[in-house]
């Protein structure tokens, strides 16, 4: 297990800031959704904070990402603004997709998020695309995808990893092990030395560097992503990053759930956010004062998003006939 | 020849922009299945003329992502009986990321594939799929039908900010035409009549123009006067053309090599007999294949597609 000494001190805070945004955003957004009060389905990140955090802390601006159904984690980390993506979760005209999409397509293209996508798996070829336009461009960006590893069975998967390691192609594979697609358990789909060891094997059959990881680490999961970012920006290729983590909610909040009691109680002892304060109190990083005045400093910028979308305005019907053909 | 006239839009729009490329298997080295791409690898080397692997799905995925990070993606998917295989990132990334976020981004692709069989391509590889893409909001289709018709459409095409399909046909690939030296566009959403008539209208599309225009051709002997009508374009579809002519003529026949069940023909037809019904004096009539999958051998193949012989009957049973 990494600690958080062998960071700089000053990238551990904004690895928790991040991390909190997003379970604070998450456990907000449970509890407004739990309430009635928004329509449609949320499949929230909450125990994966770790691996959208620990990723994108090492992308820039321009750089790009593509998403997935349970992809508010990635959104946060690479820079959405809460507000507008509170106002879609709400479905109202101020959201990033103008009400009309809801949780599931988040995105703001302006800072290189591709897009929240509900195909699972789809994410990939197009993050394959991004990575062929950064090479003909001839930029030093790069495209992370991050996918789980029921996705990972998709053709998409195979086809866009083995593409991108022929052409050398700037592409991360984020691969978010949480075990379990829907209500489908992995261990049930998967050749079990496959899937222990996914991010080694299915880097390797692909001709690319393949690492599992701790994806409730953050500090791990940070440097690994630094490796992974770095080469590809030196034009070295595609990375396979596989991240071991745990959907702590449910697939849709309020859904029901398949899996072994004991197991999710094994898994939320390893919670990433848990981890990471005991460490920083431990080496004095912050205190618990410290922890309570980032808790209270970001739980307000979430209050703040609801109010902003509480207020903003529903979309008019005919609004839905928008954006067909540009 | 139609191939060439495909080819020389898509060189000289590649020679305008540097970050427009191709992509599709066997396009690059082999010069394309149906020889389109020709040696257009070696104009603009592998990184704009890219083989691919056997990856339909990957490779759509591609030229979308492609096309929404500044640059713009031609995928060519040589048979279009292996659309259903990548029809997901078609219809449900294409067609969808303009729409569904809220227009930040379009997606300036295009897909170029074929249809049509008489190449005694069997089952797998004859098919008319056009109709599969043509109900699906985000998407824009073109079907051209002669050289003139491919180069300028498939111009307009490239340019159009959205995802355009074009649907070549195997069949027409080395037939001769007209092509202007100087460059010209062709405009979605305009139909052409090909033949001006005024006993009957006779709306046909791909190689289906050319089979009712020789059937047309012998009829006019006879002092039967057919009037041609050529979409070109599937969504967006002119309209107006087509019920101009029906309003001259008063008696519809459409023609599409597609089994007449499910396809195109039947989205004219309705619109003739909401829009148009005061002008017709007969029912409106459709040939196509028949409902089957269609066989290799010319017998069997002949029998399933349609005829100039089924064209020509269908013509004078409306007159």
């Amino acid at each position: 297990m990494s600690s958080v000494k062998d960071i700089d001190k000053g990238i551990v805070l904004k690895l928790y800031e991040t991390m909190l945004k997003i379970r604070l955003f998450e456990e907000t957004e449970s509890r407004i959704y739990k309430s009635g009060e928004q329509e449609g389905f949320v499949h929230l990140y909450i125990g994966q904070e770790a691996i959208a955090s620990g990723v994108c802390a090492n992308l820039n601006k321009d750089d790009y990402i593509t998403s997935t159904h349970r992809g508010h984690g990635h959104v946060i980390a690479k820079g959405a603004d809460l507000g507008k993506m509170m106002a879609e979760l709400y479905l109202r005209q101020d959201g990033y997709c103008l009400g009309r999409s809801g949780s599931l397509h988040i995105a703001d293209v302006s800072i290189g998020i591709l897009g929240a996508n509900g195909i699972v798996g789809d994410g990939n070829p197009i993050a394959l695309g991004a990575g062929y336009s950064i090479m003909l461009r001839k930029t030093k960006q790069v495209c992370v995808s991050f996918f789980g590893d029921g996705a990972s069975n998709q053709g998409t998967f195979h086809e866009s990893a083995n593409m991108a390691a022929a052409w050398s192609l700037p592409v991360i594979f984020v691969l978010e092990k949480n075990l379990i697609g829907c209500g489908v358990e992995s261990r049930d789909v998967f050749q079990c030395d496959v899937l222990r060891e996914i991010g080694k094997r299915r880097g390797a059959a692909y001709g690319m560097p393949g690492f599992d990881v701790d994806g409730n680490d953050i500090v791990e999961v940070y440097l690994a992503a630094k490796k992974a970012v770095g080469r590809a920006r030196k034009g070295e290729g595609p990375t396979l990053l596989a991240c071991a983590t745990y959907r702590q909610r449910a697939h849709w909040e309020g859904d029901i759930d398949v899996r072994d009691e004991a197991e999710k109680a094994e898994w939320f002892k390893k919670d990433p956010i848990d981890r990471i304060e005991k460490q920083m109190i431990e080496e004095k990083i912050l205190t618990e004062d410290g922890i309570k005045s980032y808790r209270d400093r970001i739980q307000k910028m979430v209050d703040d998003a609801v109010k902003f979308a509480r207020k903003s305005p529903h979309p008019k019907p005919e609004d839905a006939l928008l954006y067909v053909y540009k | 020849m139609y191939r060439e006239a495909i080819r020389e839009a898509m060189v000289e729009e590649m020679k305008k922009d540097k970050y427009l490329f191709l992509i599709g298997e066997d396009i690059g080295k082999y010069g394309g299945e149906f020889r389109v791409s020709g040696d257009m690898v070696n104009i603009f080397g592998v990184d704009r003329v890219r083989d691919a692997p056997i990856s339909e799905q990957g490779q759509i995925g591609l030229g979308v992502g492609a096309s929404v990070t500044g640059c713009r993606a031609i995928v060519e998917i040589p048979f279009c009986d292996f659309m259903p295989m990548c029809a997901d990132q078609i219809v449900n990334q294409a067609a969808k990321f303009y729409y569904m976020f809220g227009g930040q981004a379009s997606v300036p692709m295009v897909i170029r594939t074929k249809i049509g069989g008489f190449i005694g391509g069997s089952e797998q590889h004859s098919q008319c799929l056009e109709s599969w893409f043509t109900n699906v909001p985000g998407l824009k289709a073109v079907i051209p039908s002669t050289p003139y018709d491919a180069k300028g459409l498939l111009k307009t095409a490239i340019n159009d900010p959205n995802p355009v399909i074009c649907f070549e046909n195997a069949y027409l690939y080395p037939m001769k035409g007209p092509v202007p030296e100087e460059e010209y566009t062709i405009p979605l959403g305009v139909a052409d009549v090909k033949r001006e008539g005024k006993d009957i209208t006779v709306i046909a599309t791909s190689y289906m123009v050319w089979k009712s225009l020789e059937v047309a051709e012998k009829l006019a002997k006879e002092g039967i006067s057919v009037e041609v009508v050529d979409p070109r374009s599937l969504v967006p579809l002119d309209k107006e053309t087509i019920l101009n002519s029906v309003k001259k003529t008063g008696k519809v026949l459409i023609v599409n090599e597609a089994p007449i069940q499910g396809s195109t023909s039947g989205e004219f037809a309705a619109i003739i007999a909401d829009e148009g019904f005061e002008y017709l004096e007969a029912p409106i009539k459709r040939v196509g294949a028949k409902w089957a999958p269609i066989p290799n051998p010319s017998v069997l193949e002949d029998y399933v597609l349609p005829s100039n012989d089924d064209i020509e009957k269908a013509i004078r049973q409306l007159l």
